[in-house]
């Protein structure tokens, strides 16, 4: 039958029903219709439930007192902020778990990952150990397990664990001695930001003249040099304004001084640790992705191994590396919002507590949902410029 | 396949929409059989969980009460534990019939957030406890300046204690949680110095810790706290059978109505008393309310009065031993008061 | 002169000589794996020094100072914290798990009532095992009973209220019992929902597609967390006045809407992946579009993608424990509520608790991946070069 009706001189398309393009009309207008409907019963239910409920809504809940405060705060905020600002506070507080905790993330999971690669046995087992371990359990078992198996179980303020620079280790957290700075020492900023301005400028004009002669120059030196030099150099001539000033046991707490809670540490060894393991794979995965070719025919140029690595193996393997890289920061960020189950003001920590005191449910998840999105999309567009830089340039 | 697809959309809708067409709240809980009753994920003396996990309790025993009251069997409720967060929109969603919480009265939670509160089951006041061990030498919050102080999120505690430091020019490092087990752990290991909340959990929480006899709470209230149980807006019947309730409870405490001489008092010569438990000829008080006439011999019967309630959950017959006082009755110097039942 | 023209022929096959000492024996094996060169010799006294460092600590711990059996926190502590141990002693407190460990398997399941979830476990086990392992015959029978059937028996008896079996509110449940029950449906439901997302953003459909990239974009752009919020505080709003939902069942959606959304995209990796030439053939043959991409394209492309397909599942059933934070008890999270209880509280507690927790999900990851490589390796059907 299905061949007699192919062999037809004029292929009928058969009722009207069968074809393609009206059953895609068709079904899309079926989906328009019942997702409007969805909407609008949605939002029908919404309105209704609010107004039946008493419940104000709108956003101008954010331009009210907060009157409550918040630990950790990298801007001013008091009582008397609004909870506009509040949220704001949580937002910086989680970007910069996710910024430290990515950095570490990254070095951590680059040493494991070739780590697994080494001949050395012994290092090839512990890195295999960790990666094997980490990965299979819960990012929030981890957090809890820094914060109530190691960290709460450390001696109390009086009985601080004395580290070297007068830091100080104890269940409230890490106390470090912070810098006091002087007068005229603006100048030693300035001095850093023209050391690494020339610093780029000469590696630039050497990247140049290699390209054009061949002539190599000790760039890093040069840059170390400029970098550390020009402040150090600042930093005398302007009558060394800088002091520190160390934590001190006072009633209750050590005062002075800079203190990570133990809150923030917890989160970010978690993180980092966590996400290190998956890193690791990717790395692995990345160097193994290079082939052997590669490699071999670098040693045949007579480069050494150092430089093979470094100039051959590791650009390649970066190609490989980049996307789930991506994936695997956009992982951590979004884990970092786990703070919540140990009480650091991350934003999901404050926009919760500002949903709770004020009841706008709705507006709070919504700034919560919206701002992880535009977090999300801004590291991925970050990412895409890094890996559309790395990508291979063909012909 | 787009068609099973549709007909299951279509199947689920008005599955759901369905369901919703009941207005009353009484109706509802009479047609399913039980009260949702929402309490909290564990305060000893209010709402915690037992060893066979049964809600004990004030606020557990007054959805009992309640239950005993619209059904005449306390035993016709069920609990759903609740976070801070969760618990207004778990009643305003209508996941709860009741939220029996230790929740603060305030004019916000009456306007804003759309409950109604019946009154107060506890009269509380904010309060800080400190390890006297540790920090011998304490006996006034005003020392505390500097302290780190565990708290829980979300709660007036937590504006309470950000007031309080304000006013009195202190310093502190609040160190918050979002439950109460999480409060009470880092207090426990020494995480923050204070810990403050309102002064009856402060001491259920005493009992929770290591070394309970080490911790002392300082003597300072720095605010009110009318806890209360609270129901939704918009169903005046169901607002009004919670709030009398309570009020019966309170009554039967004035009237010396106990668990154990209910029965005989229903036969007492005392016109208030039969008229409190129905048993005046031709009463109309239960029926009018939307509930049996005997329901104050049912409530009684399943929770005894206040008075019971009290001493049984936090009072001299529980561990916590807190002490009546300004929840005794109006009649001993409290300020424990209910409108006539007539 | 003869005899000179003859060439020797050997009859027999010379015995191998054994290989030279340089090259076998351990000598050999630790000279290449361990001291190939100075730095590889320096990373190994490291390696050797982390390991002498903390293994002989961790076994201490674990178990030789471990606390195995006990009625109370005194045997996990030490004087000075009110127990039987003497100062300085540091070891596991296995006596916590073991006390608790019907809740951290049931929760507050009533213990009478236990037989029940026990009951779902083992069937779940008897039709799970001859699953995974290919030999067993009438892989389509079982498949029914463990997805369709298997379900419907575990909701009758985890749930009640039939069939004359009381009925187990969903908040009495708790532990692993919790932490298996949203995985299992996460995974059940998650799959098809991820295939037909998936499906839907390669589709031609302009609407279609755009609404499937939104969706998954969404959710993959959000913390889990956020999720969790939305349905237990935003949903009750979505819903008329007096609807609503059992809490563990908007978990669930949370989480399986949660997976679907990964889940999805690692199908269209696997969809994209398949040659066009698969696509035309299935056209040419006249099979309409479920045809073909049930019979021809989704058998191909689930297969390229079951590594990322179970990474997958391994990331829902760790995610699984995030549900504390909307109230509800994984194992996790009653592991966690116990170190409060002040029968136990003590030092150790804690650690021991999520350490034991920590095992147990490591096992079902490690086991999941473990199986996941196996199934991958038997059917590499030669897609390899």
């Amino acid at each position: 039958m299905a061949s007699q009706e192919i062999l037809r001189e004029e292929p009928s398309r058969g009722s009207f029903v069968n074809d393609p393009k009206v059953r895609s009309l068709f079904f899309q207008a079926v989906v328009v219709v019942l997702l409007v409907a969805g909407v609008w019963w949605i939002a029908q239910n919404v309105i209704a439930n609010l107004t039946r409920l008493h419940i104000a809504s709108g956003f101008g809940f954010l331009k009210g007192r907060a009157g409550f405060d918040i630990s950790e705060s990298a801007i001013a905020y008091s009582s008397d902020s609004t909870y506009g600002r509040a949220i704001l506070v949580g937002f910086i507080n989680t970007v910069i778990v996710a910024v430290v905790g990515i950095i570490t993330a990254t070095i951590i999971g680059f040493i494991v990952g070739i780590g697994r690669l080494s001949q050395n046995w012994l290092i090839r087992k512990i890195c295999t150990v960790y990666v094997e371990v980490f990965r299979n359990i819960p990012p929030l078992l981890v957090i809890f397990f820094w914060y109530s198996g190691v960290l709460a179980v450390l001696p109390p303020p009086r009985d601080s664990i004395n580290l070297p620079f007068g830091s100080f280790l104890n269940q409230r957290g890490f106390y470090f001695p912070s810098a006091v700075w002087g007068d005229g020492s603006w100048l030693i900023f300035v001095a850093l930001l023209v050391g690494i301005a020339m610093a780029w400028f000469v590696a630039r004009k050497a990247h140049q003249r290699q390209m054009a002669t061949g002539q190599q120059f000790p760039v890093f030196w040069t840059s170390a040099a400029l970098i550390v030099g020009l402040p150090l150099l600042a930093y005398a001539l302007s009558g060394f304004p800088l002091s520190f000033d160390y934590p001190k046991q006072s009633t209750f707490n050590l005062t002075g001084g800079f203190q990570v809670s133990p809150e923030f540490l917890s989160l970010y060894l978690a993180l980092s640790c966590y996400t290190a393991a998956f890193i690791a794979e990717i790395v692995r995965a990345g160097i193994r992705g290079v082939s052997k070719g590669q490699t071999e025919a670098a040693a045949a140029l007579g480069l050494r191994s150092g430089s093979i690595l470094r100039l051959v193996v590791v650009p390649q393997a970066m190609r490989i590396v980049i996307p789930p890289l991506t994936s695997q920061y956009l992982n951590l960020t979004k884990n970092s919002s786990l703070a919540i189950a140990i009480g650091y003001p991350d934003l999901t920590a404050t926009a919760g507590t500002v949903l709770n005191q004020t009841g706008q449910a709705v507006e709070g998840v919504l700034i919560m949902m919206a701002v992880y999105l535009i977090l999300s999309l801004v590291t991925s567009a970050v990412m895409n410029v890094v890996n559309a830089r790395m990508a291979l340039v063909e012909r | 396949m787009k068609h099973i697809a549709i007909g299951i959309l279509g199947a689920a809708t008005l599955g759901v929409m369905a369901s919703a067409a009941s207005a009353s709240t009484l109706d509802d809980v009479k047609a399913k059989g039980f009260i949702q009753c929402g309490v909290s994920t564990g305060l000893a003396g209010f709402s915690a969980p037992d060893d066979k996990g049964d809600w004990q309790g004030i606020d557990a025993d007054f959805c009992r009460a309640v239950a005993a009251a619209v059904f005449g069997d306390g035993s016709k409720v069920k609990f759903t534990p609740l976070s801070a967060k969760e618990r207004f929109t778990a009643l305003q969603s209508g996941e709860i019939d009741i939220l029996s919480r230790n929740t603060t009265w305030t004019i916000n939670r009456d306007t804003a957030l759309g409950l109604n509160f019946i009154g107060v089951t506890y009269y509380d006041g904010q309060g800080f406890m400190i390890n006297a061990k540790k920090l011998p030498g304490v006996n006034s919050a005003l020392q505390l300046s500097g302290a780190a102080v565990c708290v829980q999120s979300g709660t007036t505690t937590e504006l309470n204690l950000a007031d309080y430091f304000k006013s009195n020019k202190m310093e502190y490092n609040p160190v918050v949680f979002e439950k109460l087990d999480e409060v009470n752990a880092a207090y426990d290991a020494g995480r923050c110095d204070v810990y403050t909340t309102d002064q009856s959990g402060l001491y259920g929480i005493r009992l929770t810790l290591a070394a309970p006899a080490d911790h002392v709470v300082l003597p300072e209230i720095i605010s009110k706290e009318p806890l209360g149980p609270a129901v939704r807006q918009g169903d005046d019947q169901w607002y009004h059978i919670v709030k009398w309730t309570y009020f019966a409870l309170l009554q039967a405490e004035e009237l010396g109505i106990t668990k154990a001489n209910v029965e005989e008092m229903k036969a007492s010569d005392n016109p208030e008393i039969k008229r409190v438990l129905g048993q005046e000829a031709e009463t109309k008080i239960g029926t009018d309310l939307g509930v049996s006439n005997d329901w104050v011999v049912n409530i009684v019967k399943t929770v005894g009065n206040y008075g019971e309630l009290f001493e049984r959950n936090v009072g001299s017959g529980s561990p916590l031993k807190i002490a009546r006082g300004i929840n005794a009755l109006w009649t001993k110097g409290g300020l424990q008061y209910a409108p006539p039942i007539r | 002169m003869q005899e000179h023209d003859m060439s020797w022929v050997r009859t027999e096959m010379a015995l191998a000589q054994p290989a030279p000492a340089s090259v076998r024996g351990m000598g050999a094996w630790v000279r290449t794996n361990l001291i190939g060169s100075v730095g590889d010799a320096i990373l190994t006294i490291i390696g050797i020094a982390l390991v002498a460092m903390i293994l002989p600590q961790v076994i201490n711990w674990a178990f030789i100072n471990a606390q195995w059996t006990g009625p109370d926190r005194s045997v996990c502590a030490t004087v000075a914290q009110g127990g039987i141990q003497s100062d300085g002693w540091s070891g596991a407190c296995w006596a916590f798990v073991n006390a608790k460990f019907g809740q951290f398997m049931f929760g507050t399941y009533p213990i009478e009532e236990r037989w029940r979830p026990i009951l779902v476990a083992i069937l779940f086990v008897a039709l799970l095992v001859p699953m995974l392992i290919p030999r067993v015959p009438r892989k389509g029978l079982n498949a029914i009973l463990l997805f369709l059937v298997l379900p419907i028996i575990s909701f009758v008896l985890l749930v009640g209220g039939m069939f004359g079996l009381p009925h187990v509110e969903t908040s009495r449940w708790g532990g692993l019992l919790v932490t298996l029950s949203l995985s299992f449906v996460g995974i059940a439901v998650s799959l098809p929902l991820g295939v037909v997302l998936a499906l839907g953003r390669r589709s031609k459909m302009p609407i279609v597609k755009m609404l499937c990239i939104i969706f998954i974009e969404t959710v993959r752009g959000i913390p889990l967390i956020t999720v969790l919020f939305f349905v237990s505080v935003m949903l009750p709003l979505f819903l008329p006045a007096g609807v609503t939902f059992d809490k563990f069942l908007r978990a669930l959606i949370g989480v399986s809407l949660f997976a679907a959304a990964y889940m999805a995209e690692v199908i269209r990796g696997g969809l994209q992946a398949i040659p066009k030439g698969q696509y035309e053939g299935a056209d040419s043959l006249g099979l309409g579009y479920w045809q073909k991409m049930g019979l021809i394209v989704l058998p191909q492309a689930l297969k390229l993608v079951i590594p990322g397909i179970v990474n997958t599942f391994i990331g829902m059933f760790k995610d699984t424990s995030l549900v504390i934070i909307i109230s509800m008890f994984d194992l996790l999270g009653i592991v966690k509520q116990n170190f409060s209880d002040p029968n136990w509280a003590t030092p150790q507690t804690a650690r021991s608790g999520l350490i034991f927790a920590a095992f147990v999900f490591w096992l079902f990851c490690f086991g999941m991946s473990r199986y996941s490589m196996y199934t991958e390796r038997r059917l590499d059907t030669g897609h390899k070069r």
